[in-house]
């Protein structure tokens, strides 16, 4: 399969902090990759540059090859790239349906007919179907977040970005998220997700990454990076979150 | 003559009616006016200000800053009485409605930007996110939330526009209350401007309690 994220020598810079530190990586069309790491230690920063809502302050981010700059390219990569965010960011003013269909109206230039049946299928999808016509803040965190989920899948983005999905839940409701989470990454959608969710991470992903200080400090499969970690902080980050 | 029949006098009102309406349809005309441009010159200017390009929020911000300290009064004469000297000649209606615009778009302007900054980021990321172009971002996400939260300030600017009206009279503009001083001329009787204050307080009693109602309710409904 091909390569559908590249990145290439990537800094950045908030002032004089260095948030990211000459990342590497390249993610496979289909790849669930889990980011994991300490807080501060660049794992947002990573994904939230790939659709550019930091801009990166030095070396270079394919999208599909499309590279990820300011101007005409920027539409391409943010048509194909899906975001969840922590804190969910669903629209207040619309109904959970208007949200899910106001993006392919807008940008995929989808008729409304249209948008609404794909939306349905998507809230189907999510099991938030019966709160279609409700307002974001009539639903629980859970539910909004697969909302969330829905919104992003409504433009059929070849990338999904998760940037802690989870951690702004009750923990009540974490479980319901990663379950659909857990069948998206079933349908071969490439996803990277930041996480501090272990178990998820472990029995999902492809692929995990384990980030500290701004750079990626060591990388493998979840069996690799979980039960026999090379990296000194790797193992010392492992040993902090999983007994406590 | 008693106390009702010099500021009451129902056949001195009955009169000079006529001369209050033909007033009163210009002092409408011009605040609506007035208030419609403000809006438009407000919200325009206060995006120029939060996303234009440098020299763009320069210019907003001392535009704003400008007509904020200026006296109404004082801009409105200088309007009507000093460009004439420069050539630029404008009726009375058309000084007024500068005056009035020019004022109500730099308070509307800042109104405008306090709304849109109370909008939180992740608002502005997940529109981007989706691919939304700005101006679709804008439209369909940002102001019919920021729109909300100032509409209380909106209307209450509103009304200051409408009772800021009456200063157009002192450069010869019909207004209400020009109308009701001429007619308390003729009639040699003070009734037609106890009648433009009622009709004054009519027309602005009703906004005046709807702003103190937004208050009440944006004070129990705070999500």
């Amino acid at each position: 399969m091909g390569t559908i994220i590249s990145m290439r020598g990537v800094d950045k810079y908030f002032g004089r902090f260095q948030a990211l530190n000459g990342i590497d990586l390249d993610i496979a069309e289909g790849e669930v990759v889990c980011v994991i790491g300490p807080s501060g230690s660049g794992k947002s920063t990573l994904i939230r540059c790939i659709t550019l809502l930091e801009n990166f302050t030095a070396g270079e981010i394919l999208v599909d090859t499309v590279p990820v700059r300011e101007g005409r390219e920027l539409e391409l990569v943010r048509r194909e790239v899906g975001m969840v965010f922590q804190s969910f960011n669903l629209f207040p003013h619309m109904t959970v349906l208007r949200n899910v269909m106001l993006a392919p109206i807008r940008v995929r230039r989808l008729s409304p007919a249209k948008a609404e049946e794909r939306a349905r299928d998507l809230l189907i999808r999510v099991g938030i179907d019966e709160q279609a016509q409700k307002y974001p803040s009539q639903l629980s965190g859970g539910q909004q977040q697969r909302v969330a989920i829905a919104r992003a899948l409504a433009m059929e983005p070849k990338v999904l970005l998760f940037d802690e999905p989870t951690s702004a839940l009750d923990p009540e409701m974490v479980g319901e998220v990663l379950d659909v989470m857990r069948a998206l990454a079933r349908t071969g959608v490439t996803m990277v997700v930041v996480t501090h969710e272990m178990g998820f991470a472990r029995q999902v992903a492809d692929r995990v990454l384990f980030m500290d200080g701004g750079a990626i400090v060591e990388t493998g499969t979840p069996q690799q990076i979980f039960d026999s970690p090379r990296e000194e902080r790797t193992r010392a980050f492992l040993k902090a979150v999983l007994h406590h | 003559m008693g106390l009702i029949e010099t500021f009451f006098n129902a056949k001195v009102f009955v009169e000079t009616l006529p001369l209050l309406w033909t007033g009163l349809v210009v002092t409408i005309e011009l605040g609506l006016l007035s208030i419609g441009l403000g809006l438009l010159l407000g919200l325009a200017v206060a995006l120029m200000r939060l996303f234009g390009i440098a020299a763009l929020r320069i210019v907003a911000r001392i535009y704003i800053d400008l007509f904020r300290s200026i006296p109404l009064l004082v801009l409105l004469i200088v309007i009507y009485y000093a460009l004439p000297f420069i050539g630029i000649r404008l009726s009375s209606f058309a000084s007024a409605t500068l005056a009035l615009t020019l004022v109500s778009g730099a308070y509307t302007a800042e109104i405008f930007r306090a709304g849109i900054e109370a909008i939180p980021k992740g608002q502005f990321e997940a529109a981007k996110v989706l691919g939304l172009s700005w101006p679709q971002m804008m439209v369909d996400v940002i102001l019919p939330q920021a729109v909300k939260i100032v509409i209380p300030p909106l209307t209450n600017n509103c009304i200051n526009v409408m009772k800021d009206t009456a200063l157009a009279s002192v450069v010869a503009m019909p207004d209400l209350l020009k109308q009701a001083t001429q007619a308390q001329a003729l009639a040699a009787n003070p009734t037609p401007l106890i009648g433009a204050a009622a009709i004054y307080i009519l027309i602005l009693w009703p906004l005046v309690l709807l702003v103190s109602r937004f208050e009440r309710t944006l004070k129990v409904d705070t999500r």
